[in-house]
């Protein structure tokens, strides 16, 4: 079955160009960067020609990249940093609804006797800036605040949130996995310390992460023992896919614009269409800023994994934010925040596009999606109570 | 994704008797929209009132709590009234070839509108059902104290399905029953309830073999720290393992929370104990720091 794959802010397939710009430096030039030989010099030249294409894609200076293994890494890395770098500071702001990359690491630290304040979310999934502007003190080491939602895509104001934290002393980070490459981001112009980037979110292969970090800032390694990065994060550099990332980069540059017009339009027909041809539904964070690419749609009176199951019959690969499909028994921390009533909650599904999606595969998911929808409704002891005399 | 039996799948995508009975004898609701899943059962009976001649369902949930209502309704047609009570949900789960183990609740939520179904056709007290606002499953027959109150499940129910399934920690009973599944508060409760249920069973008089060669002597002592007392220790979070066995001498080594736990003396005079009881009376515990 050929697949339709609406799941790119879970993953990305690897662009061909991309593929092709790291295949030789496995087999063929598999020298160590570090190496004074030729043969380590000439992939040291591509991986820095690497760090030029993502500080690029940033508005960044290459020095202030440091790559990692994954997101995760940088988010835990960034926030340990800032930590380490104020020790007389014992407080941390976070948001409820942040990747648990970032949660669970707060989280955790409560334990060690940090104070974790995590600013919550209206019904848009918008951020809560007095809240936030309550809560950042003196005694706050660092303010980590996701640049875009990865269920919702809702946007926070992150620039105005950064300059608030500066404003007390403390550091900021942004894990900003799901808006780079999706949106334009330009550091040079920002007052964010430190940003965490995933690259198979952008169409390079898993396993390969950068931590922004701007010039200036104290920074406490993660990794120790090695030179690499400038002995900002040890360990032998990922070569093949750091090369695999700044083709990446310089791609996702290239496609900037077409992501905010023709995927926002694909996206807008997809969602719009959806809403109109089925009753009781509505979009998580409809009325916010969001990326192009996402929506999140609750049907109400279904649950999440029957959807995404019927979905897959018809080759259409989504994800839900419905307690089944993860094994935990509450729907999506996210939605709870914003308030989604646990009605909908159950049954919501995130589409998200990318540039590789069609006309045709937007077609499919109209074609199949109210079928489906009515189906278990139908099945469902109060889809049939609540729909009585609806189509 | 969920690895589900081909049998599940097909009970999904194709599922058997959905739908109302206008007539019906008997039904059956538990669950709500709150809860995340829910099961409405409806079920005729013959003109001797006796045997279920058709079952319907409508549920609104997974994909394996419509293949656990649909086998559900596939399994009581043709069973009398008592017959469909002796239905488990592990033989729902096993007349689906399995369900996994995060996935259990669904049949236990079979079972559950099963038994609300006949107990209420019976006239038997079962608290009223709102599934629109209310979180709680109206459990028949099982009205006692609130342990979890996110999910609304009782004291008597929980034992219950503990017992049944002879379950052994507070995971297998989220994932039997949901409850400690959203905020957890209620899962020292819940191990408290294990402990219970498990020290009734553990209750009940067992005989003292007569005489016992080696072997079967060292067989049982394993057997006896399988059954009765390791299981005790994991719902306090600790454990033991078997060293050595010689003669009368049983070493153990405690695990987890046990270890370096102050009163592990008296665990191993409990663990003694026990198996004074069940196996030879000349037995003796030692803990080592292996």
């Amino acid at each position: 079955m050929t697949e339709i794959y609406l799941d790119n802010n879970a993953t990305t397939k690897v662009d061909e160009a991309v593929f092709e710009e790291m295949r030789p430096y496995f087999c063929e030039l598999y020298g160590n960067p570090s190496s004074m030989h030729f043969f380590g010099g000439q992939v040291q030249s591509k991986v820095n020609e690497a760090r030029v294409r993502v500080a690029d894609l940033l508005g960044a200076l290459p020095d202030e990249i440091i790559f990692t293994a994954c997101g995760t890494e940088s988010d835990n890395a960034a926030i340990r940093s800032a930590l380490e770098v104020f020790p007389e500071r014992r407080h941390i702001i976070t948001s409820r609804v942040e990747h648990p990359a970032v949660l669970t690491q707060c989280r955790n630290l409560t334990q060690k006797g940090y104070r974790v304040t995590e600013i919550g979310v209206d019904g848009a999934g918008r951020l809560d800036m007095n809240e936030l502007r309550a809560a950042v003190d003196t005694d706050t080491a660092i303010v980590s605040l996701m640049w875009a939602n990865n269920e919702t895509g809702v946007i926070f104001p992150v620039e105005e949130a950064a300059a608030l934290a500066k404003s007390k002393g403390a550091l900021f980070h942004s894990d900003a996995v799901q808006a780079i490459g999706k949106i334009p981001i330009n550091m040079a112009a920002s007052s964010i310390d430190m940003l965490s980037l995933s690259g198979h979110k952008l169409h390079a292969p898993k396993g390969i992460g950068v931590l922004y970090l701007r010039r200036g800032t104290p920074f406490r390694p993660f990794l120790v023992g090695g030179h690499q990065e400038k002995s900002r994060r040890a360990g032998t550099e990922n070569a093949a896919a750091i090369i695999a990332l700044g083709k990446a980069c310089q791609l996702a540059a290239q496609h900037m614009e077409a992501e905010n017009t023709g995927v926002k339009a694909l996206r807008d027909r997809l969602q719009d269409t959806l809403m109109a041809a089925i009753p009781h539904a509505r979009i998580n964070g409809g009325g916010a800023e969001r990326l192009p690419n996402t929506t999140s749609i609750a049907f109400e009176f279904v649950e999440g994994e029957a959807i995404l199951l019927l979905l897959s019959e018809f080759g259409i690969c989504a994800s839900s934010g419905s307690a089944c499909t993860s094994g935990s028994l509450e729907p999506s921390h996210v939605l709870r925040a914003m308030g989604v009533p646990f009605t909908c909650a159950h049954g919501s599904i995130r589409f998200s596009l990318s540039r590789f999606t069609t006309d045709a595969e937007v077609d499919t998911v109209i074609r199949e999606m109210p079928p489906i929808i009515a189906r278990l409704r139908q099945m469902s002891p109060f889809g049939r109570e609540h729909l009585k005399g609806q189509a | 994704m969920w690895d589900y039996t081909p049998i599940v799948k097909d009970h999904f995508l194709n599922p058997r008797n959905v739908g109302d009975i206008p007539d019906a004898d008997a039904i059956g609701e538990v669950g709500s929209l709150a809860c995340g899943d829910a099961l409405k059962l409806y079920l005729k009976l013959d003109e001797n009132k006796d045997k279920i001649v058709d079952a319907k369902f409508q549920t609104f949930g997974c994909a394996s709590a419509i293949a656990s209502s649909s086998a559900l309704t596939e399994m009581v047609k043709g069973k009398t009234l008592d017959e469909a009570l002796a239905v488990s949900n592990q033989d729902i789960a096993d007349f689906l070839g399995g369900l996994p183990e995060e996935k259990m609740h669904c049949s236990v939520m079979g079972q559950e509108a099963l038994e609300v179904a006949i107990f209420k056709y019976r006239g038997m007290d079962i608290p009223e059902h709102d599934s629109e606002h209310d979180h709680g499953h109206a459990y028949p027959d099982y009205e006692g104290e609130i342990v979890c109150k996110c999910f609304g499940i009782t004291d008597t129910f929980l034992k219950k399905v503990i017992e049944t399934n002879r379950l052994t920690t507070s995971e297998q009973v989220t994932n039997f029953t949901k409850a400690g599944g959203a905020c957890g508060g209620c899962i020292p409760k819940i191990k408290d309830l294990i402990a219970q249920v498990l020290g009734e069973a553990a209750a009940q008089p067992r005989v003292r073999p007569e005489k016992l060669s080696n072997m079967k002597k060292m067989q049982l002592i394993q057997e006896v720290l399988e059954r009765d007392i390791r299981p005790l220790l994991w719902a306090d979070g600790g454990d033991l393992e078997l060293i050595d066995i010689d003669g009368t001498k049983v070493q153990v080594a405690f695990r987890k929370a046990c270890a370096g736990c102050a009163s592990s003396g008296n665990t191993a005079r409990m663990v003694e104990a026990k198996l004074r009881d069940l196996v030879a009376e000349d037995i003796v515990v030692e803990e080592v720091f292996a």
